[in-house]
């Protein structure tokens, strides 16, 4: 049934800047199927956004993925009917044709600040009109042959973006559509300019969007109505979602899977409910233990993790955990370097517990 | 001078009708139009070494009551005792108006009640060694000078965590964790009675948001801190809170002590704000309640209960009164006309 959409394959992204190199992204793999919506959570300057970038090719300079694949299987947006194209996003050119059909048209990303990453001088018309302009087409019937109509496909026209960013303002839930389609970003509320960015990304009916903490800078009741929108959208297109978030509960009411990142290296994979209820790693244990949940008010202290994030260019020997770590293993995690195995089916872990040595 | 009151148990900061309205002015002239609510008619109080939370969406006015009461902006209306002994002569303690005093006295007030902001990275200067940032209340005060302030100075970083090194080095040097520690360092400073948090831990990780808020707990029972803690995550407030006070639009919806609060709401925007956390736990399965539309504009809000176009309990007395802020319980106060009637749930 799972149909994979984007297959990231033992990814390196590099950063060479004057004071070394940082291994942003240290081999992570993991799979997108068709209609799903995987979780990758993970503290700030794991390599969460930076693996999402990587996917759309457009990594920040210096960074360049120095090492694995990410297979794009490539379906056509005219023709569902056409066989699949196998892309190998890494390999093109970031600033070719290929992956800038790609790239808004077919993956759309939502990030994380609403209030600036809208441009302020243009309207929300405007600004879901840019995405339309060069991702949306119409068709057009040329003329018939037989039974089959040939087909042909144009950009849409102004009236028609008008119309269309309208419809798209009205889908995500924003008050008085006619009105606000010629409104500034500056007149939107947060809750609202998020809407609008979902409704740029949405407006091409993307195959995969990725979301970049979209709810984090949201109040909670604005973040629950974009979820439950989210959801609804994901359900009427088949869409997948890549879902990147620091918030454990955003994650567990989202996501299928769940892929945990620390320091670049991919520490846990496995579906929701695992993770949650059986988490093998120990960094995924205490990153659930150091959250206060809601309702149960119980011990006074929470588990914090000792000490802090190192230092990129200074990382740790062996597992790059091994300094916070509470079940570290002197002699072993401070030499050996942790395998990503498979503990149990579809529940993958870097971890020596889990290794013979 | 100050007006008196009698000093009530243990009672630290009693803030009675709060108001805090922002002209609205439009034309060549200035001409004031309107006014924006952001603080209407607050009422709320804090115990001695007890931490007040105060949430609510963006824009309800938790930032503006805080900073009203310890007057970085003026009040418009409203008290605010402050139990202190500064200002008797014989020692005695006593319950002042804040909004009473006058700049020299607010200066000497301001010892004892300090603030922590927001955003570790804007809040501290750039431009100042952690040295500088953490001893300026001193020298502002006028407190300490040469070597004894830099024994202070060390001993509070000490105390939040940080190393005797640290106090040359410049807050780019750190990271978001370390630099809110020195925000709290220096909110330390001057031995405060109450502190204003102001999202404290909003900016920071998962792990790192856990030690401070430890920290946080630790330094309340060594020197018997009060906090307010102004958050818009339920579950941190929840945590660290003793009792929780819930604002909508300017005004207290519902203020109780913590666990009554979530488990037992009496106001239906607490109940809708509890549905709407995201629980983390995949198998949670809750009815979440949606609340339709935006927040009310606070120049312009509706009639009757400013919750009531939101309310799915909404009848015809929300649309045209207001209602009462009462204690229903003990302790446990709410602004709704139907709270006794209704059966809400909590988490």
């Amino acid at each position: 049934m799972a149909e994979p959409l984007l297959e990231i394959k033992d990814v390196h992204v590099e950063f060479e800047v004057r004071d070394g190199i940082v291994h942003a992204v240290d081999g992570v793999s993991y799979t997108v199927n068709r209609g799903e919506t995987i979780g990758i959570i993970g503290e700030s300057g794991c390599g969460k956004s930076v693996t999402a970038k990587a996917a759309m090719q457009m990594l920040p300079k210096p960074g360049k993925v120095s090492q694995g694949e990410i297979i794009y299987h490539r379906r056509s947006k005219f023709d569902p009917s056409k066989p699949q194209e196998v892309v190998n996003i890494t390999q093109l050119d970031p600033d070719g044709e290929l992956i800038r059909h790609i790239r808004g048209g077919e993956f759309a990303m939502i990030f994380q600040e609403p209030m600036s990453s809208l441009t302020p001088v243009y309207t929300t018309g405007t600004l879901i009109g840019e995405a339309l302009a060069l991702h949306r087409w119409v068709p057009v019937t040329v003329g018939e042959q037989m039974s089959n109509k040939i087909m042909q496909y144009r950009h849409v026209t102004k009236e028609e973006s008008r119309e269309i960013a309208i419809e798209m303002l009205q889908k995500v839930g924003i008050p008085k559509p006619h009105e606000r389609v010629d409104a500034y970003p500056h007149q939107l509320s947060g809750g609202q300019r998020q809407r609008v960015m979902i409704a740029i990304a949405l407006s091409c009916e993307p195959f995969m969007l990725i979301a970049d903490e979209p709810t984090t800078a949201l109040d909670v009741s604005i973040e629950a109505q974009i979820l439950d929108l989210m959801r609804e959208l994901q359900q009427s297109v088949e869409m997948s979602i890549m879902f990147i978030t620091h918030n454990l509960g955003v994650v567990a009411e989202m996501a299928k899977e769940i892929v945990v990142m620390y320091m670049g290296k991919q520490v846990e994979k496995a579906d929701t409910v695992k993770v949650f209820y059986e988490p093998k790693h120990p960094y995924t244990r205490a990153l659930l233990q150091s959250i206060p949940k809601v309702g149960r008010r119980t011990s006074e202290r929470l588990a914090s993790i000792k000490g802090m994030v190192p230092d990129p260019f200074h990382l740790p020997s062996g597992c790059v955990f091994h300094p916070r770590c509470p079940s570290f293993m002197p002699g072993k995690c401070d030499v050996i370097k942790p395998k990503y195995i498979e503990v149990e089916p579809d529940h993958w872990v870097r971890c020596l517990l889990y290794e013979d040595v | 001078m100050a007006e008196k009151i009698p000093v009530t148990d243990n009672v630290l900061l009693d803030v009675r009708g709060l108001k805090k309205y922002f002209p609205i002015t439009s034309g060549l002239l200035r001409r004031v139009t309107g006014y924006v609510k952001a603080v209407d008619d607050v009422t709320f109080f804090v115990r001695e070494g007890e931490t007040l939370g105060l949430v609510g969406e963006s824009g309800c006015g938790k930032t503006t009551a805080s900073r009203t009461v310890i007057r970085l902006y003026e009040a418009t209306a409203g008290e605010a005792f402050f139990r202190t002994d500064l200002f008797s002569t014989d020692g005695k303690v006593e319950m002042v108006n804040l909004f009473d005093l006058d700049k020299e006295q607010i200066k000497k007030v301001r010892r004892q009640i300090s603030m922590i902001f927001q955003d570790p990275i804007n809040s501290l200067n750039p431009r100042m060694s952690v040295f500088d940032i953490v001893s300026e209340p001193m020298v502002i005060h006028g407190l300490r000078k040469g070597p004894e302030m830099e024994e202070t100075v060390v001993s509070l970083l000490e105390r939040v965590g940080l190393r005797k090194e640290h106090i040359r080095r410049y807050p780019h040097e750190f990271s978001g964790g370390q630099r809110q520690r020195i925000g709290i360092a220096r909110a330390l400073s001057l031995n405060p009675r109450i502190i204003f948090c102001d999202e404290p831990v909003s900016a920071l990780d998962v792990s790192i948001q856990a030690q401070t808020l430890n920290l946080l707990q630790d330094l309340q029972s060594d020197f018997n801190l009060s906090y307010i803690f102004v958050a818009h995550d339920l579950s941190v407030v929840q945590h660290i809170s003793d009792r929780v006070a819930v604002m909508y639009v300017g005004k207290i919806a519902e203020m109780a002590g913590s666990d009554a609060l979530y488990n037992n709401p009496l106001h239906p925007y607490t109940e809708a704000l509890m549905s709407a956390v995201p629980k983390p736990d995949p198998k949670y399965e809750s009815e979440r309640i949606i609340m339709q539309g935006d927040v009310a504009d606070p120049s312009n809000p509706p009639s009757g209960c400013y919750f009531h176009p939101r309310c799915r309990y909404a009848t015809d007395i929300c649309r045209t009164a207001t209602p009462e802020f009462r204690e229903l319980k003990p302790d446990h106060f709410v602004a709704c006309h139907r709270a006794e009637e209704l059966q809400l749930k909590g988490v």
